[in-house]
């Protein structure tokens, strides 16, 4: 018996030493060459997963066509995706063609850091039509970074959009009909676009939603009316930081939002609502007005195919041309140290031409970022694509604000939206971290550099 | 015939070998890593590797910047402080002490015991991102079922007040901290309430045998019998809610994004801001060494208090 006994926990170890090294041969064996036919996949990196079908069709399409398998591996949400590509530049780990999350801060250290390969070069070799002419300008030009930049970049032209987008107005037709409203005439001017809330409120429903607690869409709509009320060079003043965020203009732009929470145009909570619970609430018809990019058309389709719609411009405050916000697309970067950056580049140079950006709007509903692909859009589409020449955005300034101060402004417009700053106290409080971060730059800056 | 003094046999340090080594290189070696990328200017790609060579190194090297700006160039990381440690200590006293009541309610023999131990338990093995969405919904200032609730108390009781209640919870700066604490008890009280059981029932029973023999009240038999027992999980599981709690994350990203303004950031979600947000690797590690010092000091603390408590 007690041999028995004894034996029981030798068979035990034996059995799962045994299980343990089988595992561990199954690794080794799995980490083998794959029996090779034919050149391995290019792999592309993004953070799409939405449109996972149309780019694995189009990867048909390509294989078909050339014989080169191409792999996308889709990762989502965005934040994990972004930490993903920062993790495989530090091990030399990213694949042939990939996407950049970030500021062109982010962008300058992949290309410095030897991960990004110029296209600049095969933007200007010969072909019918001319690579870099097919795109709308502002999409190329978001990815391009120009001669003197901060950031010590050479310049030229670093990745492709596949799509280009920008943000407005939506609209609900039929709840501006019920608020007595003309459909077909929205309203253009600020003070009319104010003066909704009053009736919508009335009628239980929300005058104006979007994703406000998302920095980044805040930001969109400030920026939109800082350029309409003081000018983009202004703007970049501000940013060079030759222009305090106290300048009278800046105030007029802060007060705006003093004017949206007071009008009562803004659905309460705005500040804390995450950009699809907007897209609910637009696509229920639950409210009148939202502030939403392009990829709005697709995800309201999906929501409720029969909510009928328009898109319109951002009201404007001045008797002058509204902006707005967008220009830049899904782009996608070829890694420099890739072996195969040249079967990369002509995957690339396929997928932007017209018949695949033609397949794109089909199944995804962006806009191409190819112009040619670009004629003949559905309604909506159309609308956003009409005012491309409208666009602006951040990366095309010669500086960036840097993020710290961002932060501060938008939270600041969350506390204007609440009740609980006023503009003048947003604005110093900027400007105290503008200035702490000017000092530490300047502090890091070597000295022969130094103003 | 005793034994002579034999050298130690080697083998039990090598079936510790396996475990010293993952600690080293997953928890140590890191450790180390973020210590010395606190001291520097980095942005997290470029350059690929600062530590390659002395002059990388001292090129982005800038000594104690970093934490001189977090001791006097950011507020908001000390108020995320503040605001996680009130969140911390709704949790240490109602929390806990719901989870109290709760064990103590289910280690009677009830009909339904079992089913009532499995309610309880279920909030925590739910997912954070999951529990945020649904308590949005729940808050939500227009179609709300919170606001719905008070709207109804408000007709049914003839309260006009009440009526027309309205309010956007996690939106609104005066409630959106204590509703966030809710939604985080809701989900961590379960934990406590676990653990608290497992103590209980870990009380003799024939103490409180004795004690109703000798005539002693429930209160007393809580007080002089329940509460002296219970001492360590106490201190576990206060220790443990501090950490839970402190580190909060996930249910902020789910709920209000750390705002409005900044009324719900906690030191996570600005050490994340930090470092993805700003793409300031440095300054994150830097936040990350004092947050993880000033933890280590209320752990300690705690354990003092256990020590002393016990004996």
């Amino acid at each position: 018996m007690i041999r028995k006994h004894n034996h029981l926990p030798h068979r035990m170890t034996a059995w799962c030493l045994a299980l343990v090294s089988g595992g561990l041969l199954l690794n080794v064996a799995g980490c083998g060459k794959p029996a090779a036919k034919g050149p391995a996949p290019l792999r592309v990196w993004h953070w799409m997963t939405d449109r996972e079908a149309a780019f694995n069709e189009l990867a048909k399409r390509y294989q078909a066509g050339t014989g080169q398998q191409v792999r996308f591996e889709l990762y989502a949400p965005s934040e994990v995706y972004a930490q993903k590509v920062r993790s495989a530049a530090q091990t030399d780990g990213l694949p042939e063609i990939y996407g950049i999350l970030g500021e062109m801060r982010d962008v300058a250290s992949f290309v410095n850091a030897g991960h990004v390969l110029s296209l600049e070069e095969a933007m200007q070799q010969d072909s019918s039509p001319a690579w870099r002419s097919v795109f709308f300008p502002s999409a190329l030009a978001t990815n391009a970074f120009q001669p003197g930049n901060a950031y010590g970049v050479t310049p030229g032209v670093y990745a492709v959009p596949i799509d280009v987008m920008n943000v407005q107005f939506f609209y609900n037709k039929k709840l501006l009909a019920q608020l007595g409203l003309n459909p077909a005439a929205p309203p253009a001017t600020w003070k009319d676009f104010l003066s909704v809330g009053k009736l919508a409120a009335a009628r239980n429903l929300l005058g104006f939603v979007s994703g406000w607690s998302e920095l980044w869409l805040l930001d969109c709509f400030a920026t939109d009316y800082a350029i309409h009320t003081m000018g983009a060079k202004k703007l970049e003043a501000t940013y060079r930081g030759q222009v305090p965020y106290t300048d009278p203009e800046w105030m007029k732009a802060l007060n705006l939002f003093v004017e949206l929470r007071d009008s009562g145009v803004v659905a309460e909570g705005i500040v804390a609502m995450g950009n699809k619970r907007a897209e609910q609430l637009f696509a229920n018809e639950q409210a009148v007005f939202a502030f939403n990019g392009t990829w709005g058309v697709n995800v309201y389709r999906s929501m409720n195919p029969q909510l009928d719609y328009g898109i319109m411009m951002p009201p404007r405050v001045l008797d002058r041309p509204m902006v707005t916000w967008g220009g830049a697309g899904s782009s996608f970067f070829v890694n420099a140290k890739s072996p195969r950056r040249d079967e990369a580049v002509a995957f690339l140079r396929w997928l932007t031409e017209e018949p695949q950006q033609r397949y794109l709007v089909e199944a995804t509903h962006n806009i191409p970022s190819n112009r040619l692909a670009a004629v003949g859009l559905p309604q909506h589409l159309a609308e956003f694509a009409d005012d491309m020449a409208a666009t602006v955005h951040p990366r095309l300034f010669a500086v960036q604000e840097d993020s710290a101060v961002l932060e501060t402004f938008d939270k600041g417009l969350q506390s204007i939206l609440i009740g609980e700053a006023t503009p003048e106290q947003v604005a110093k409080e900027v400007q105290v971290v503008k200035r702490r971060i000017m000092s530490r730059e300047a502090s890091r800056r070597p000295a022969h550099v130094r103003p | 015939m005793s034994a002579p003094n034999r050298p130690q046999p080697l083998t039990p340090y090598l079936f510790l070998l396996p475990a010293l080594l993952l600690f080293v290189v997953f928890s140590i070696y890191p450790f180390f890593l973020l210590t010395a990328t606190s001291f520097l200017s980095w942005d997290g790609v470029f350059p690929k590797n600062p530590f390659e060579n002395v002059q990388t190194f001292l090129q982005h090297a800038v000594g104690f910047q970093n934490y001189r700006e977090i001791f006097a160039g950011d507020p908001v990381f000390w108020t995320s402080f503040v605001q996680a440690g009130t969140i911390t200590l709704l949790a240490l006293t109602l929390q806990n002490a719901l989870a109290l009541l709760l064990a103590i309610a289910v280690n009677r023999k009830l009909p339904g015991v079992g089913l009532y131990r499995t309610i309880f338990f279920l909030p925590p093995i739910l997912s954070e991102i999951v529990v945020g969405l649904m308590w949005f919904w729940i808050y939500d200032g227009h179609f709300g079922i919170l606001n719905e609730a008070i709207r109804w108390i408000g007709r049914t009781t003839g309260l006009a007040q009440l009526a027309g209640w309205r309010l956007a919870w996690l939106a609104n700066p005066k409630t959106a901290l204590l509703a966030v604490a809710i939604i985080h008890m809701w989900k961590g009280f379960g934990w406590g309430f676990v653990m608290f059981l497992a103590g209980l029932q870990t009380i003799p029973e024939e103490l409180y045998e004795a004690a109703r023999v000798d005539g002693a009240s429930a209160w007393a038999r809580f007080w002089h019998i329940t509460r002296p027992l219970l001492v360590p999980v106490m201190v576990v599981v206060s220790i443990l809610t501090v950490l839970g709690t402190m580190q909060i994350f996930a249910l902020i990203i789910a709920t209000t994004g750390g705002g409005p303004g900044y009324h719900t950031e906690v030191p996570i979600t600005r050490i994340y801001q930090s470092m993805l947000g700003s793409s300031r690797f440095g300054y994150a590690c830097a936040q990350g060494i004092v947050f993880g010092l000033t933890l280590l000091t209320v752990s300690l603390i705690q354990m003092r208090f256990q020590r002393r408590a016990t004996s």
